[in-house]
């Protein structure tokens, strides 16, 4: 997480927090979220349901439903605070320099445009070409993707591909004006994993030659360790963990993302060393309106709970010997793998 | 501040709260709609001075008590006497009996007839769904009013049969609607589940499916009472429906040549109808902002 | 035909026919299971594992007649379950139950927790309303639901609780067999492992049997004693868990354990890359190995002929249907 002197960070984000205003009251949705994303870098927010992390990246990208609205922090695009910024300058934003692809390729599309329309769409909003220029430049995008017959399939209709096209189609569209920073929400949990694992294998290559970041929403600890160098641990609307993937999945430091890998049965070729029970987590995810208390929103459900964790809510500490892992735990676990 | 042990939630249950009927938010969402609260009350006043207005104004509507044409408030007739020198308000309140009975009553036999219509085309699909559609696409297109005015010049023009000329030739909304919400519903986990468990379709049609596709229904016959309502004034007001009541309708149809003259005499039924039946509109209205689309989640 | 099998389905196809005619002038049909066999001793769990379009849940379906078979036989508890019609095939169904994969569309919102497991006792006819009553807090305290939330409606519960309870009406009528339909596919992982272990600690409980579908090899794994890889409509491989996951032989198994991401950063690939291909047409008939276009290891012997179920050389009960098992095995 530290940046050099001289430059400072594509993205960063810094204590946002975002409320909900429902005719129950007002819900702390995201609770003082800060991270920073470096050019070309690769990080995962991880998290079950309802932790916030779609909610994360719609209010980066300025798209958080009528009801919600940023309620504190910046969101610091390029020094710019997009939080401030104006919807035009957004809508200038989005699609151009940062993309969002999104769970379900089967609604994402349009369903009465052919894909080619729908690619030349975003250039030619964003970088003005004409129609001929923009439909070459689809075909070559198309065929970028990996879509075999791409000048025969630009003029196509999403309903003439399957899910793995249409996700494909998608990451042409959000990949059109090379933007700086790729969001991909759960894009391929609706998705083979035969399938899967191509996006992925796209994605990254895609990612590395356009020197696009990408950030990562999943509830996949695999999906991570595939795509990801870096990944944030949510929970409850709060970021509970942080680090280099690999260093985060060998030595958890907090309960939950601990938890979290462990109750994943994991495939292995030695069935004899398979256990009967998987290990649980206790409990279920708090209710939206228990988000945002001093306290700690995971301590219902932890084993290592004690007074100061229902008492005020976890401040955020380094591990040490560890560059850049970090939890927000009054128990965390050491690096060494247990306490 | 840490709770007790035994409420902290275990594995699997939770901290139990009370059972929340899925209705039970749509009658708060509804109560929350000023418009539909206010039209409620308009409503129920109409509905409870034709239940017991009658009963505390006893006057005959058809006796001739006083002069003709006698302005609202004079005299001691609060709302006047018509050409014939007829009560009005007992006019009024009798009307509505009349007008409000029938409107229910078509209303309920065209739910009916449309649920029946609905359900089956919806459920079974194939060869039944296209007889059943054909039907109702006939009735769909006929022209009601002329309809209807020929089953009563056929039968007769009493207040059974007017009825029923309403209700045949105003099911084919609800049928549309039953229908549609038949198909969706069917293809829900819960319907195959309730097959798998070894329910008849009898069962899976009545008892699963049907409760479920309510919400849109009953929208749609909150509104149908509101244009039965209007459709017998339309035929009272032709001298239609039964002439050995007195209806709304009827009111305004007698009274007609009159209109330049004693204006009050069509002005005052006219408003009965436009209060009642805006009134069921809104409420419609709240209905569906409480029904829909909450429930197309569940 | 063993007395200890639960389920024993012979020569399953199913068809769903198509708009159109083909061009041998007949009615276009798309044949989603061809010809599959598979057995289930009591007690026991087989898995099912294929991606979308395999057919998995089209079997299954078809062997709890809720769609229409073109042919097979099936035997449940040593009924002959698959020619069962009208009346008594109602009332059989309770030897077969489902557990569906959506907790959000398979519990009817209109009643109460109780109530949806008190269900197919119902239909069932045969206990009394203070017998259901017995059974229905039983099977609520074995699923780790309390006593109170029997009133409740399921919108008032989470996912998994939603499961819980139709995992309980699933058990219900004690069925020699459970269909488990991708179970918690549709949950989080935290909860799914809460699932997945009540199901099989109910198993243990209650003796129960169950066809588990799913396209997670994570999961299936955990939960199976046998498995079985579908695609497009046909068997690939059917072996037990320890053989399987030791060696998988087929080339699409191995290709979709390739795929699974796997937490373990420094693992290379097993080797199961799948080549860019056609899938074929199911709505005609295949003259040759379905996989063929996307094999890696495709030839021309591929194409002559539908391979069928062998075994492996040297093993008994790990069998796959590809012409090159003789190759593989010698190589």
């Amino acid at each position: 997480m530290t940046n050099s002197p001289s430059t400072a960070p594509l993205l960063d984000v810094r204590n946002l927090s975002v409320q909900f205003t429902t005719r129950g009251g007002t819900v702390t949705v995201l609770d003082d979220i800060s991270f920073t994303l470096e050019r070309g870098e690769r990080i995962s927010f991880v998290g079950e349901s309802g932790c916030g992390k779609s909610m994360t990246a719609l209010a980066l990208m300025g798209l958080l439903p009528a009801m919600g609205r940023v309620s504190g922090g910046q969101v610091l695009f390029k020094g710019e605070d997009l939080t401030t910024a104006s919807p035009a300058r957004l809508r200038r934003l989005r699609g151009n320099e940062i993309s969002m692809i999104f769970q379900e390729p089967m609604t994402s599309l349009n369903p009465v445009f052919t894909i080619g329309q729908q690619i030349s769409e975003v250039l030619r909003l964003h970088r003005g070409v004409d129609n001929a220029e923009a439909r070459d430049r689809s075909v070559e995008l198309l065929q970028a993707v990996r879509i075999p017959d791409a000048a025969a399939r630009v003029d196509d209709y999403p309903h003439q591909l399957s899910g793995g096209q249409r996700q494909r189609v998608m990451i042409a569209i959000a990949l059109a004006c090379e933007p700086e920073i790729l969001i991909a929400d759960e894009p391929t949990t609706a998705l083979d994993v035969t399938v899967q694992a191509e996006i992925f294998a796209l994605l990254r290559d895609l990612g590395a030659k356009l020197d696009t970041a990408i950030i990562l929403i999943t509830h996949d600890m695999g999906a991570v360790a595939q795509m990801s160098e870096r990944m944030l641990v949510m929970y409850a609307g709060r970021r509970v963990e942080e680090g280099q993937v690999a260093n985060v999945i060998k030595a958890p430091a907090h309960p939950y993302t601990r938890g979290l890998i462990a109750c994943v049965p994991h495939i292995t070729s030695d069935v004899g060393a398979l256990v009967d029970t998987l290990p649980e987590i206790d409990g279920i995810v708090p209710p939206i309106t228990r988000f945002g208390r001093d306290e700690c929103l995971f301590a219902p459900r932890c084993a290592k709970a004690a007074d100061e964790c229902w008492s005020a809510k976890p401040q955020q500490s380094d591990i040490a010997g560890h560059s850049s892992h970090s939890v927000s735990c009054w128990h965390p676990f050491g690096t060494e793998g247990s306490r | 501040m840490k709770p007790a042990a035994d409420s902290a939630p275990r594995r699997g249950a939770e901290i139990v709260d009370k059972a929340q009927h899925p209705l039970r938010e749509m009658v708060v969402i509804f109560l929350a709609n000023r418009a539909a609260m206010v039209a409620s009350i308009v409503l129920s006043i109409v509905v409870l001075a034709a239940i017991f207005g009658p009963m505390l104004h006893p006057v005959d509507p058809f006796e001739m008590v006083w002069a003709p044409f006698t302005p609202p408030g004079q005299d001691g007739f609060v709302l006047g006497t018509d050409y014939l020198g007829r009560d009005m308000l007992a006019a009024l309140l009798n009307g509505g009996r009349v007008s409000l009975t029938i409107g229910l009553v078509a209303a309920l036999m065209s739910v009916f007839i449309g649920i029946s219509f609905g359900a089956l085309a919806g459920f079974y699909r194939g060869l039944v769904e296209e007889v059943l559609m054909r039907i109702t696409e006939f009735f769909q297109v006929l022209p009601t009013l002329l309809f209807s005015m020929v089953i009563v010049a056929l039968f007769g023009a009493s207040l059974e049969v007017v009825t029923i000329a309403i209700g045949v030739v105003s099911w084919t909304a609800v049928a549309r609607i039953t229908r549609a919400e038949f198909l969706r519903i069917r293809e829900l986990e819960y319907v195959t589940a309730s097959r798998a468990a070894g329910a008849s379709n009898v069962t899976l049609m009545t008892r699963v499916i049907l409760p479920n596709a309510l919400p849109p229904i009953i929208v749609q016959a909150a509104l149908m009472v509101g244009s039965a309502i209007l459709f017998e004034a339309g035929l009272a007001f032709l001298g239609l429906s039964d002439p050995n009541v007195v209806s709304w309708g009827q009111i305004i149809g007698s009274n007609r040549p009159y209109i330049l003259d004693a204006g009050f005499t069509v002005t005052i039924p006219g408003l009965a109808i436009f209060v009642t039946v805006l009134s069921i509109s809104l409420i419609g209205d709240g209905l569906n902002d409480a029904l829909n689309p909450k429930l197309r989640a569940r | 035909m063993s007395d200890k099998l639960a389920l024993d389905v012979q020569n399953l196809s199913v068809s769903f026919p198509m708009r159109g005619r083909g061009a041998d002038g007949r009615r276009r049909a798309l044949l989603a299971v061809d010809n599959v066999n598979f057995s289930i001793a009591r007690g026991k769990t087989l898995g099912i594992v294929g991606e979308s379009g395999s057919g998995k849940t089209t079997a299954a379906m078809a062997l709890a007649r809720l769609v229409p078979k073109l042919a097979g036989n099936i035997t449940i508890d040593g009924i002959d379950f698959g020619t069962l019609d009208n009346e008594a095939l109602r009332q059989a169904r309770q030897r077969i139950q489902i557990i569906f994969q959506d907790p959000y569309s398979s519990l009817n919102p209109r009643l109460r927790a109780g109530e949806i497991v008190r269900e197919p006792l119902v239909y069932a006819g045969e206990t009394s309303r203070a017998e259901q009553d017995r059974i229905i807090d039983e099977l609520f305290e074995a699923v780790g639901l309390r006593p109170e939330q029997k009133a409740l409606f399921p919108h008032q519960f989470s996912g998994g609780q939603r499961q819980r309870i139709g995992i309980a009406r699933a058990l219900s009528t004690r069925p020699s067999l459970i269909i488990c339909d991708e179970p918690v596919s549709a949950l989080d992982v935290a909860v799914q492992a809460q699932i997945l272990n009540l199901l099989k600690s109910l198993q243990g409980q209650f003796g129960l049997t169950y066809l588990f579908i799913s396209h997670d090899l994570g999961v299936v794994q955990h939960m199976c004693d046998d498995i079985a890889v579908m695609y497009m409509g046909q068997f690939m491989e059917y072996a037990d868990r320890k053989s399987f996951f030791a060696a998988p032989r087929h080339p699409y198994s191995q290709a979709l354990l390739d795929a699974v991401p796997t937490i373990d950063i420094g693992a290379q690939p097993a080797g199961g890359k799948l080549v860019d291909g056609e899938i074929p047409d199911l709505t005609l008939p295949q003259t040759g190995c379905r996989f063929a276009s996307r094999c890696p290891h495709a030839r021309d012997v591929c194409n002559g002929g539908v391979p069928q179920l062998q075994d492996w050389p040297g093993s008994t009960g790990h069998r796959l249907a590809c012409h090159l098992t003789g190759t593989f095995a010698t190589s």
